[in-house]
């Protein structure tokens, strides 16, 4: 996306105040893990917030950075796991995608939306033009005071033709269905994976809805 | 005649002649199918229930009881294979199944589950398949269509024998149709099974839907597997 200069601030670039040296270096030695939400509804994300009191298990292993429990808006420094949430739609999910790509080592699609494009993809059946005439133009309910507009700034984010499942965009290392999956499938995940285990979702809990 | 097979390493007795996925299934052996229907023809129409035979890969819906046959269904490679037959078919058509009716007691979908699959392998179409509401108490949802034959076959006009569906095309052109002149002549039973039949939410009784709250659906009760196995007709 193009910026003008300086007429932006990021919260990330933002003075804070320093963090106990001993927490950080206890914190720089635990496996990384972060969550990051592309074209979703956010639903999966509550569903990582949903493995609750399990996480305590785990802290003293894993420590959670960007994610819907910390607010944290960057990656601080290289993860060990990433999970994402959504699939792509705009030029700005593959900006952010690509970026988290190169800077997580094991990466996991979470949701229908982020495994196979899930509703987002509902779109991908009529071409783009009808889509968004559907949306901004034709709608019933768009203000009718105003003449008809699709929006366009250059802040808005492009969307793509179709919407894609992550993993036509990037390398993705393992997949978690579920339209969300249960927080604790997710947390299974997790644990399998940072105590060294095979990935597996085992029928009984594998599901798609 | 008692036959002498190996199922997996495992030495079974069996009568030549039966179907391997039921004496199999007699055994506790679950192999996955989407066509087949106990105590049915056999279809063969979806090759999920592929297994190796005496050192060749096929249906085991196709293949009858022999002595000395020598079977492999839990071996790696042709496990991947009937995950792979699985995957293939939420590529081809469109599986919304957070929105889909037959979500929860829909055969493809518990099927998956029990082969662990996660994600399709191949590319998703997203294909344009219209659907057909014309038929009185039946709708098509040709996006779910998996071409198993099963509504083919085994649906048909209760006073002629007519069949009452029938597939048009070929490869990608293939297309589930409904005869609407029979189809509205099916009593509600005959819809229903119909609607029942279908492995897949294609065949759709209008009125009906989303009747079992999540957790209590059909295949949530009780796996595929386990109704597989108890004999519980699909
Ligand atoms: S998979 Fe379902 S819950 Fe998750 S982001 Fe997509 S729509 Fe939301
Ligand atoms: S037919 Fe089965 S697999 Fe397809 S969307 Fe419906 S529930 Fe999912
Ligand atoms: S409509 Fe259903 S029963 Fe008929 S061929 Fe398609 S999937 Fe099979």
């Amino acid at each position: 996306m193009n910026h003008h200069a300086k007429d932006y601030i990021l919260s990330h670039d933002l003075p804070r105040s320093a963090m106990d040296p001993a927490v950080m270096a206890k914190r720089d030695e635990k496996l990384h893990v972060a969550m990051i939400g592309l074209c979703g509804c956010w639903g999966c994300t509550l569903s990582f917030l949903d493995m609750d009191e399990n996480l305590l298990r785990l802290l003293d292993r894993i420590t959670i950075t960007r994610s819907s429990f910390t607010d944290v808006k960057r990656i601080p420094r290289r993860a060990a796991i990433g999970f994402i949430e959504g699939g792509v739609a705009n030029e700005e999910n593959i900006e952010t995608l690509v970026h988290y790509r190169e800077n997580c080592d094991v990466l996991i699609s979470v949701g229908a939306c982020a495994v196979w494009g899930g509703v987002p993809a509902m779109r991908n059946l009529v071409p783009l033009e009808d889509c968004l005439r559907e949306a901004y133009v034709d709608s019933p309910t768009r203000p009718l005071q105003q003449p008809p507009t699709i929006p366009y700034h250059e802040d808005i984010p492009k969307l793509t033709t179709k919407v894609y499942p992550l993993h036509e965009v990037v390398k993705i290392d393992y997949f978690i269905p579920g339209c969300p999956p249960d927080g604790q499938t997710i947390f299974k995940v997790l644990d399998d994976l940072v105590h060294g285990r095979d990935f597996s979702i085992p029928a009984h809990i594998n599901r798609f809805d | 005649m008692t036959a002498k097979l190996y199922i997996d390493g495992r030495e079974i007795c069996a009568s030549e002649g039966d179907v391997l996925i039921d004496v199999a299934a007699d055994y506790g052996i679950h192999i996955p199918s989407l066509c087949y229907m106990r105590g049915r023809p056999c279809l063969g129409t979806c090759r999920v229930c592929s297994v190796v035979v005496n050192g060749s890969i096929m249906p085991a819906c196709t293949a009858r009881i022999a002595d000395g046959m020598v079977v492999e269904v839990a071996q790696p490679e042709v496990a991947d294979m009937r995950r792979a037959l699985v995957e293939a078919n939420f590529s081809e058509g469109n599986h919304n199944c957070p929105s889909c009716e037959k979500s929860g007691r829909c055969e493809l979908q518990a099927v998956a589950y029990e082969v662990e699959m996660v994600v399709s392998r191949f590319p998703y179409r997203f294909a344009e398949r219209e659907r057909d509401q014309t038929a009185r108490h039946i709708f098509l949802e040709r996006d779910r269509c998996i071409f198993c034959q099963r509504c083919v076959e085994f649906i048909r006009d209760i006073d002629t024998g007519h069949k009452i569906f029938a597939i048009h095309g070929r490869g990608t052109h293939a297309r589930i149709d409904i005869d609407v002149v029979l189809a509205d002549r099916m009593p509600p039973e005959q819809v229903r099974e119909a609607a029942d039949i279908c492995p897949v939410g294609c065949i759709i009784e209008k009125g009906r839907g989303y009747n079992d709250p999540i957790g209590k659906r059909k295949f949530e009760t009780r796996s595929i597997r386990d109704r597989v196995l108890e004999g519980d007709k699909k």
